[in-house]
């Protein structure tokens, strides 16, 4: 790029102030409290929104040229894709199941981010955060629909990838994505902050778009390498946002730092849950690695977000007391979250397998203290009777966290070969959760997460199959309903990788593709 | 200390960026990985746009750095001439 930079008449920080200030009126014929209701109801205390100061000191201005420039730069590349069949250059068709995962269980929560930082903007009193909000509102619009541009080329090939919305608000496992983002936006616009400008955006989706884009771009995915990087771009904003929206709260009164901390705990805590899906993804789903979800684990979470809670200890923040967990966690998350995605391969719109020789021997070498002690034997077991033509599938339904949602699949504190999960009473009914955290968090406000629409509570009680289904007509097949209400192809979306359409529309196009027959 | 750090894409825009970056603090450390360079440093790190301009031989808007970054940690400052990142304990 060669752009050309004209002398500016005003410096940077003038320019900020002269567009970030001075944008608002006091209301004359209703109370401010009126216009602004969720402005104090969460008992966050603000005594001067000029305070407020976005770092990067972005103007509105600024801000269209440069994220222009992004998109010229991005659907270049995802032309050069299309034009030259891009797909055919991935390492392996294994790994379109996690661009697969990708599209139905992030890209529709760049969506939901857009409409709550749109809401959080319109319920903040003060000018500077509304502008901040309103740059990352569109921002997350444009991460939605980039993605679903960008992997819309494969959606022309490759089975799974045809109607991701309907799935969101179906499927089981994406439950998981939605209710964390569902749980944000039902909160009020300082909790919102917190949820999903601090803990999301802050400690989490570096682990997201950095190490995972890396390795899309490490097994030959030009089109989601592209888009992620650019998104995480616009994060990098974000995450600035998110930092400064807290160090905001915690100047302007004291009184909020125990509200802050609460969420600090609650959200530090339902990102790491929604994480196990990355884990995943880095440790089995790429067929070329970068570095295991430990790795990375340590490099961006305990690394960057040490530096971050020592910094913020000044203001009296304390380090959440979940972390101690997650030291013992990142040796076995990921594992435990792909073994039961592999049981339950015949209820998901993506495939399954299991890991070959080689690939169990870099799990070993990446987690000397776990994988051959705790999981390779029973994978080795399951390989081997689907060799023998007895693929393992679970046909009954795992029951699920009341707060995360994820089926009870991670193991006691101190103990990886028995399941966690923890119980509370809540009028006269009981509630179950994964963990520690997550009945921490049930139990500050059991009247919100009663709520929750749980997918096997929901399927159980009937209400997850297609309308006029008789579930009384004989040679009834219950998981077959469910998954046509969820709109999955049965026999391609779901399964193992060995076998699928995938597997064999690859390797046929890619011969194709490298010879003259 | 803690590090911060500056992660960019690897392309023909950042590479003299890099460089500046790297020869105004020599106590950053360049880690790269496939399509990306994350740049640590302990305490603080600078960016100087006059050190880019004098590699590229043309004017340079720090705000540009936008278009090729990945992602950063620690405290930003950013004005006309410098951007800066650092932790404060």
């Amino acid at each position: 790029m060669d752009m050309n930079v004209k002398k500016k008449k005003l410096g940077l920080k003038e320019k900020y102030a002269h567009m970030t200030r001075g944008l608002d009126w006091q209301t004359s014929y209703q109370p401010m409290e009126k216009v602004f209701p969720q402005a104090t109801f969460e008992g966050i205390k603000i005594h001067d929104w000029d305070k407020w100061e976005d770092p990067f000191r972005l103007t509105m201005d600024a801000y269209w040229k440069y994220q222009a420039e992004k998109e010229r730069k991005l659907y270049a590349v995802l032309d050069a894709f299309a034009q030259n069949n891009g797909h055919l250059g991935i390492t392996d068709a294994r790994y379109l199941n996690a661009v697969k995962l990708f599209l139905t269980g992030i890209s529709p929560l760049e969506y939901v981010a857009h409409r709550g930082f749109a809401a959080a903007g319109r319920n903040f009193p003060g000018v500077g955060p509304r502008v901040a909000c309103l740059m990352q509102s569109v921002d997350e619009i444009r991460h939605a629909q980039t993605q679903i541009h960008a992997i819309s080329n494969y959606n022309k090939h490759y089975d799974g990838f045809h109607d991701f919305k309907h799935m969101l608000e179906r499927v089981w496992y994406l439950s998981v994505p939605k209710s964390f983002f569902d749980d944000a936006f039902s909160a009020g616009p300082f909790e919102w902050m917190i949820a999903i400008g601090f803990s999301f955006e802050y400690v989490l989706t570096n682990l997201l778009f950095v190490p995972f884009m890396s390795g899309a771009a490490y097994n030959g995915d030009m089109a989601t390498v592209t888009f992620g990087f650019s998104a995480q771009s616009d994060e990098a904003r974000h995450m600035t946002l998110g930092l400064e929206c807290i160090k905001f709260m915690l100047e302007q009164d004291p009184d909020n730092l125990p509200i802050v901390q609460k969420w600090i705990d609650k959200w530090a805590w339902r990102g790491i849950r929604v994480l196990s899906l990355v884990g995943m993804m880095m440790d089995y789903m790429l067929p070329k690695r970068v570095m295991s979800w430990k790795e990375a684990w340590e490099i961006y979470f305990e690394q960057n977000g040490g530096a971050l809670f020592a910094d913020l200890a000044r203001y009296g923040i304390k380090v959440p007391d979940c972390l101690t967990q997650c030291s013992e966690d990142k040796e076995h998350i990921s594992h435990q979250t792909w073994a039961t995605f592999y049981q339950y391969g015949g209820a998901a719109a993506f495939h399954t397998w299991m890991p070959n020789d080689e690939e169990m021997d870099w799990l070993s070498a990446k987690y000397p203290n776990t994988f051959d002690k705790y999981y390779r034997a029973r994978f080795t077991y399951w390989r081997d009777e689907a060799e023998k033509g007895n693929r393992f599938y679970s046909n009954t339904l795992p029951m699920l966290c009341q707060v995360c949602q994820i089926p009870m699949l991670f193991t006691e504190p101190g103990d990886p070969t028995k399941i966690c999960y923890r119980e509370s009473e809540y009028e006269g009914e009981k509630y179950h959760t994964c963990s520690d955290g997550c009945k921490h968090i049930f139990d500050d406000e059991p009247e919100k997460y009663v709520q929750s629409w749980l997918p096997v509570h929901q399927i159980y009680q009937g209400n997850c199959f297609p309308e006029g289904t008789d579930p009384t007509a004989e040679g009834f097949d219950p998981l077959a309903a469910v998954l046509d209400w969820y709109h999955f192809n049965n026999g391609h979306d779901n399964l193992d990788f060995e076998g699928s359409r995938d597997q064999a529309n690859f390797a046929a196009w890619r011969g194709m593709a490298t010879k003259n027959t | 200390m803690s590090n911060v750090f500056i992660a960019f894409q690897l392309n023909e825009d950042t590479r003299p960026i890099i460089e500046a970056v790297l020869a105004d603090n020599p106590h950053a450390v360049a880690n790269e990985s496939p399509a990306m360079v994350k740049i640590d440093a302990e305490g603080q790190l600078v960016i100087k746009r006059e050190s880019i301009e004098e590699l590229i031989g043309r004017d340079f808007d720090l705000q540009e750095l936008q278009i090729n970054l990945i992602t950063i940690s620690g405290h930003l400052d950013e004005d006309d001439d410098e951007f800066k990142l650092s932790w404060l304990n």
